[in-house]
């Protein structure tokens, strides 16, 4: 995916395999199912009551994040850890890539992270020789089948455990039967050499501990633990939305976090990494290094609306609850987040002139933040990116097209005025006539088919204003009187018609 | 006697007539003086939810020239509008100028239809007949932007002679959305597919809802498909007697 390709959402939604909706579905609706579960245990007075202080924490931290991010600087560097600052995925890549050469780094094992596809490390470093190789099942299986992540939790949800078969036996040269089971282990063998004979883990984190410069990392396959403690360094990439102030808060967004995302009371493994290794430990890398991702998130910061992107954990629910995620799958939002923050994400890291199509991909039913456990008001923040993509705001220029700007000024005109109005829905009710079959409009022309190639629209027929004014004598007269001025509308329009009709001739 | 100034909304005028009249006939049923101001067209959703933010105050000034002089309630067939008018429309005037005190006025005593008789009038049952099986889905707006859960069904129980059967996924959208089903219309076309795969398999002989925005597209869809399901307003239910 280049940096500049321009994502069309629409062309992608025509390419979605056939069988993506079904995968998808079936794993969102058991996420769903077994989060429902577990929240219904905590009561829905106290899941209000977290999320709500899930909401202040995060965003305590935004609107302090100099500060804190300072605080976790300090105190990394005092657990013996090196603290690198990216300020864009260039930067971050190549402060990797210096690590690794210069510890003569052969082979890499990485955890799961959102924010090395964000920069593409991989490729980077298997550009430059490093052999990489993920160790998170999922980014395991889409690393084989060469694509990115199609969920933010569950990167292969896309795919059948056929699929997956067929996939194993191509590219590893297995007999791999579609068996999850036999599948798992096949991966176990093959990542178990990888893990000891790797120079270098990386991986990401789910919170980052100002108080103490802690990671926290929350897995389900212990992968995240054998990539940072294993291999003799460890390198995270984290963006610098991830720093929490204190214990109590990650204690809160903990109880958050995996309820959201799989319905797990708490998820199988969750790592506190302070530093590296001391000397009293018995395992553990001896060197750390922290490389702070900024890539477009500070200025996601200067609107006071947008800027609650950033309060999100990646718990992925939202995705798991969107209609629309739900019928079309991850890689049709084109970027590496997806579903409902994918939406709002991605325009402000990438910008709209790339991802403008994205805050339109959503029909603004509002299940996203009706589950998101931080309260992200993620329709508020669709609006706000439509109107920056439309018209422009502080942050970036208009990039609709001038004939869009154009059409909704002429229409907000006609919508404004009740003599114009009224003329146009008798105009609709008298243009349509040839298009109508009983009382309905099967097949509209351009641009309109866009909503007949669907379903039929019915047939306008507004008839109420003057039913209702009809009941009393001063509306009658109402009535009377609205006819001559829209008779008069119309023969004024239809005299300015001729008028520039005769003109066009002369020319 | 209560006052009800009716708010039309562009779809609900335009082609469901039949329901605005319902409308009038339950509202004077329950004695009510119902009354149309003149001079209203658009509330301006439909530009705020595209991105033209700006083009939205035009209209807005409208419905505010139009409605602030009026008294008593105003209601609409269609939660979406209303929830355009309450959270949204007072938005477009800056604070603390003479426009953005009279949107708020004016927000806060415009009602969608169910909640103005659950909420404010106080009634449940409102003398209807509807011997039919139907069910009932649940409009995204009334349901997340104004906390409508109950409402529309505790009218419909009252309804003498409906049985009311639960739909699979009640409260998932149908995939209207406004702009979306044009800028989208195919990711849109598969969620009202699963819509009606859903009302199908309910058993039901009407699918009612409470927005005209949904009512266009799920109508349309059984359309599609030569279902003999029906689509329903609320309020169509409500005026069969
Ligand atoms: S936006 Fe909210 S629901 Fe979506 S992934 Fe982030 S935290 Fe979870």
């Amino acid at each position: 995916m280049s940096e500049l390709d321009h994502i069309d959402f629409r062309a992608n939604v025509q390419h979605v395999p056939a069988h993506v909706p079904q995968s998808v579905r079936k794993a969102t609706s058991k996420f769903l199912g077994t989060r429902a579960n577990v929240v219904g245990i905590v009561g829905d007075e106290r899941w209000q009551q977290l999320r709500q202080a899930g909401h202040d924490i995060r965003l305590h931290t935004l609107d302090h994040l100099d500060y804190y991010l300072t605080r976790l600087e300090e105190n990394v560097a005092r657990a013996g850890g090196i603290v690198h600052w990216a300020r864009d995925a260039d930067e971050a890549r190549r402060i990797v890539l210096d690590i690794a050469h210069e510890h003569k780094v052969k082979r890499a094992v990485k955890a799961k992270s959102m924010a090395t596809e964000e920069i593409g490390l991989n490729h980077a470093l298997i550009d430059a020789g490093v052999q990489t190789l993920e160790t998170d099942l999922g980014e395991f299986i889409i690393q084989l089948a060469g694509v990115g992540p199609s969920h933010i939790i569950v990167p292969a949800v896309h795919l059948t455990k056929e699929g997956i078969a067929d996939l194993f036996t191509e590219k590893l040269g297995v007999n791999a039967p579609p068996d999850p089971l036999e599948l798992c282990a096949i991966a176990r063998t093959k990542l178990r050499e990888e893990f000891l004979a790797a120079d270098m883990g990386i991986s990401g984190a789910n919170f980052m501990v100002a108080e103490s410069g802690t990671l926290v990392i929350v897995t389900n396959e212990g992968n995240g633990r054998m990539c940072t403690t294993l291999p003799p360094l460890h390198v995270a990439v984290v963006g610098i939305d991830k720093v929490v102030p204190d214990f109590e808060s990650v204690n809160v967004l903990l109880k958050l976090l995996p309820r959201s995302a799989t319905g797990q009371k708490m998820s199988t493994y969750t790592s506190f990494i302070t530093g590296p290794r001391r000397a009293t430990d018995e395992g553990g890398p001896q060197e750390f290094h922290l490389v702070l991702l900024d890539n477009g998130r500070t200025r996601v910061l200067r609107d006071h609306v947008t800027r609650e992107t950033l309060l999100c954990i990646r718990c992925g629910v939202c995705l798991n609850v969107c209609p629309v995620y739900n019928h079309v799958g991850g890689h049709a939002y084109g970027a590496v987040y997806s579903g409902p923050i994918g939406a709002i994400l991605a325009p402000q890291l990438l910008g709209v002139a790339r991802a403008g199509d994205l805050p339109f991909a959503s029909s603004l039913c509002g299940a996203c933040a009706d589950y998101c456990p931080v309260k992200i008001p993620i329709p508020q923040i669709l609006l706000r990116l439509r109107h920056r993509v439309v018209e422009g705001d502080q942050i970036e220029a208009a990039t609709a097209s001038s004939a869009i700007r154009v059409g909704t000024r002429v229409g907000a005109f006609a919508l404004s005025h009740s003599l114009l109005y009224e003329f146009g829905a008798r105009m609709m009710k008298f243009v349509q006539a040839p298009l109508r079959r009983d009382g309905w409009l099967p097949n509209l022309p351009p641009p309109a088919n866009r909503w007949t190639m669907a379903r039929p629209l019915p047939a306008f027929g507004a008839d109420f204003r003057d039913w209702f004014r009809k009941r009393t004598p001063a509306g009658r007269q109402r009535v009377q009187k609205r006819k001559l001025g829209i008779g008069l509308l119309f023969a004024g329009i239809a005299a300015v018609g001729a008028f520039l009709l005769a003109r066009r001739k002369k020319d | 006697m209560m006052r009800v100034q009716l708010f039309l909304t562009c779809l609900g005028e335009n082609f469901f007539s039949p329901v605005l009249k319902d409308m009038v006939s339950v509202l004077e049923r329950l004695g009510m003086d119902v009354a149309m101001p003149e001079g209203q067209t658009c509330c301006g959703q439909p530009f705020y939810n595209s991105g033209a933010q700006s083009q939205a105050v035009a209209p807005a000034r409208n419905f505010l020239r139009v409605f602030g002089p009026t008294d008593g309630y105003i209601v609409a067939p269609s939660g979406s509008c209303v929830d355009f008018v309450r959270h949204h429309l007072p938005e477009l005037f800056p604070a603390e100028t003479r426009e953005h005190r009279l949107a708020q006025e004016v927000a806060a005593r415009t009602y969608e239809f169910s909640e103005f008789l659950v909420r404010v009038a106080n009634v449940r049952d409102v003398g209807a007949t509807f011997p039919h099986k139907v069910t009932y889905h649940a409009s995204c707006h009334a349901l997340r932007g104004l906390g409508l859960r109950e409402e529309s069904k505790q009218l419909l129980r009252a309804v003498k002679g409906v049985e009311l059967v639960p739909l699979n996924e009640e409260e998932t959208c149908c995939g209207f959305g406004g702009v979306f089903s044009v800028v989208y219309p195919e990711v849109s076309s598969s969620m009202m597919q699963a819509k009606i795969k859903n009302i199908q398999e309910s058993g039901a002989e009407f699918v009612v809802m409470g927005d005209p925005g949904c009512m266009m597209n799920i109508a349309g869809g059984l359309k599609k498909i030569g279902s003999p399901i029906r689509a329903l307003h609320l309020i169509s239910v409500l005026a069969a007697q």
